[in-house]
């Protein structure tokens, strides 16, 4: 695993469930993310892209074959390190997931002060520049039930990237946005991740966005069945 | 509050923002633990007041070792001492003096309703005995039929006791004779009766003719100067040959009574059980509302489990809003009971107040069960599974 390489899986299998109901759900799975990239992964309901997800993600144990990520082994790893490696990660999911009683850079500020021992001020002043680079500082101190959806995934992308996350790891981020918005959140996301060098890997059925993709994974039933290199 | 709370757990207090989002809830949540520990506080304050009712009368006399009949577990209960113990105790050199003390109740109609005076008889010759506010007076008991009256009895009018004095005394009929008031002290309604009065032995064993001045119900004895009562109890139980009496100090005697109110008799234990019951439902209450909050925000909690936020954090967040709910519900919890309490006081005379004990230790025990409550919430939170949000 070369320095630029920031998630390597190979051989990876997985399967859910226990006895006869037991069903294999990832076969032979290998893939590489490099550093800064933005890689979609495609594919059916139902074709294992969510697992994917979780197992690089750190939040699923994996099973059998091996997914080293930022130069660890998830394979037998403690839940420990697991938890250490999930605060490299940025995670943006198809809900927001914002809490609902926190102001927009409070947030944000979750993102920051995982970290621990980061001071107050600190972690308050990175989550309104954050908020300023997604286009929301005059919305800082707004609820999340004061904010469009739109604006919401634009808080949930600012609280992935406010630590500057090695990886960012977003499911569906614009299942529920309109054609502006998605556009607008993609855009971030890519430009983002170039300035810091945040390698990305976005799983979605939204073919407007396959175009900014320097790499699509399509997955059907558990195989890596495409690799399309657009970069 | 929020600043404050940051700067107490050095993090955003989710807990208490969690809370105070949903104001309606949380106001519920604060009222019931509040109605909690106004339970809790009513039944505390009836329980202490049962203590303080039971060691009032104490306070009326003075004495350093008290002999009485083996069965008198309190006070105004038990079979009576003979006399002859008195004067086999007077042959100890340590003790200086003794007198024999009559109790029994006295009803007094008084129209509208009968009251119960719980009467004592005592040597009006003998005033070393007594309080300094009763002794002052007690030469008015040489009188046959003078008593001195309870001015905080239930059901006497405040005028008409401040009225009570040698030159305008007060006369009721009991126990068919006519007893009349001279003066008065300040006793108060109690558990076993609506007051007190004090009358000389002469005048209770008129007023009880079935009594015999050879068996009151207690012997109060004084001791010498540098005497160590445990040393003549001691020599005492050698010399008094009936094995069955208690030979007890006078303090001890208190003591003795005050457990056996709060423990053996029905009204401790069902008041004991009142505490025990408030407690729970602040318990049940704080776990509901926390346990509620914590099923509320599974999706958050999982966020912030996928972000990286350990057990820890989680505990933190819950019981950063157990402690506030024990905090918080508190306070008006406390302005409630005290003013309740007060209300039960005025009304029946009992010595029902706040103390600042009670204060301190139902504040203690709120917190206490709160954070227990918030404990077996945290359960909930391993549903919280960062993989479901995919």
């Amino acid at each position: 695993m070369d320095s630029d390489t920031i998630v390597e899986a190979r051989g990876l299998n997985h399967w859910f469930g226990s006895g006869e109901a037991r069903k294999q759900a990832l076969f032979d799975v290998n893939l590489t993310l490099k550093r800064g990239s933005f890689t979609v992964l495609m594919g059916p309901s139902g074709s294992g892209k969510t697992t994917v997800l979780t197992l690089i993600g750190c939040l699923r144990a994996v099973q059998d074959g091996s997914v080293r990520l930022l130069d660890h082994e998830l394979n037998g790893a403690a839940e420990a390190e697991l938890v250490a490696l999930r605060r490299r990660l940025g995670f943006i999911f198809q809900a927001h997931n914002l809490h609902e009683s926190l102001t927009a850079a409070q947030n944000v500020m979750m993102g920051v002060q995982v970290h621990g021992g980061v001071p107050d001020g600190l972690a308050q002043q990175a989550a309104i520049h954050a908020l300023g680079l997604v286009g929301l500082s005059d919305r800082t101190t707004y609820l999340p039930a004061n904010l469009s959806g739109g604006q919401k995934q634009r808080v949930a992308v600012a609280r992935a990237l406010v630590a500057s996350p090695a990886l960012v790891l977003a499911d569906e981020p614009t299942a529920a946005l309109d054609k502006d918005s998605a556009a607008e959140v993609v855009d971030l996301l890519k430009r983002m991740g170039e300035a810091r060098g945040t390698t990305t890997l976005l799983v979605t059925h939204d073919n407007r966005i396959l175009d900014r993709a320097d790499r699509i994974l399509t997955l059907e039933d558990g195989r890596i069945v495409k690799i399309e290199e657009r970069g | 509050m929020s600043r404050l709370l940051q700067a107490l757990f050095g993090r955003l207090p989710i807990g208490w923002l969690q809370l105070s989002h949903n104001r309606t809830r949380f106001a519920a949540a604060l009222a019931g633990v509040a109605f909690a520990n106004v339970l809790v506080f009513v039944q505390l304050g009836i329980m202490n007041s049962m203590g303080a009712a039971t060691l009032r009368p104490y306070d009326f006399f003075q004495a350093d070792v008290m002999i009485s009949a083996g069965d008198a577990n309190a006070l105004a209960d038990g079979g009576n001492v003979a006399r002859q113990w008195l004067l086999q105790a007077m042959a100890d050199p340590d003790v200086a003096d003794g007198t024999g003390l009559f109790i029994a109740n006295v009803p007094w109609d008084r129209g509208e309703k009968d009251i119960s005076l719980t009467t004592f008889g005592v040597d009006p010759a003998k005033p070393g005995f007594l309080s300094a506010e009763i002794a002052g007076d007690i030469g008015l008991l040489q009188v046959q039929d003078a008593a001195i009256l309870d001015r905080l009895a239930r059901g006497l009018g405040k005028e008409e006791a401040a009225a009570i004095r040698p030159q305008s005394p007060l006369a009721f009929e009991t126990q068919g004779r006519t007893v009349t008031a001279y003066a008065t002290f300040a006793g108060g309604g109690g558990f076993g009766g609506d007051g007190y009065m004090l009358v000389s032995d002469q005048t209770f064993l008129s007023l009880f003719p079935a009594r015999a001045s050879a068996a009151p119900d207690h012997i109060l004895l004084t001791l010498r100067p540098g005497a160590r009562p445990e040393a003549v109890i001691a020599r005492l139980k050698t010399l008094i040959s009936d094995p069955s009496l208690r030979i007890r100090t006078y303090t001890a005697a208190a003591e003795d009574d005050l457990r056996y109110q709060q423990t053996k008799r029905p009204t401790g234990i069902i008041f004991g059980f009142g505490v025990l019951i408030g407690v729970l439902v602040g318990l049940v209450i704080v776990y509901q509302v926390l346990s509620t909050d914590v099923a509320d925000h599974l999706r958050e909690y999982a966020t912030f489990k996928a972000m990286g936020y350990g057990p820890r954090f989680f505990l933190g967040i819950v019981f950063e809003e157990a402690l506030v709910l024990g905090i918080m519900g508190f306070v008006p919890g406390l302005i409630v009971g005290t003013a309740i309490l007060t209300l039960m006081g005025a009304i029946t005379t009992l010595p029902l107040a706040m103390t600042p004990s009670m204060a301190v230790s139902v504040f203690l025990g709120t917190v206490v069960f709160s954070a227990v409550s918030g404990a077996i919430a945290t359960r909930r939170l391993a549903a919280a599974d960062p993989a479901d949000l995919f």
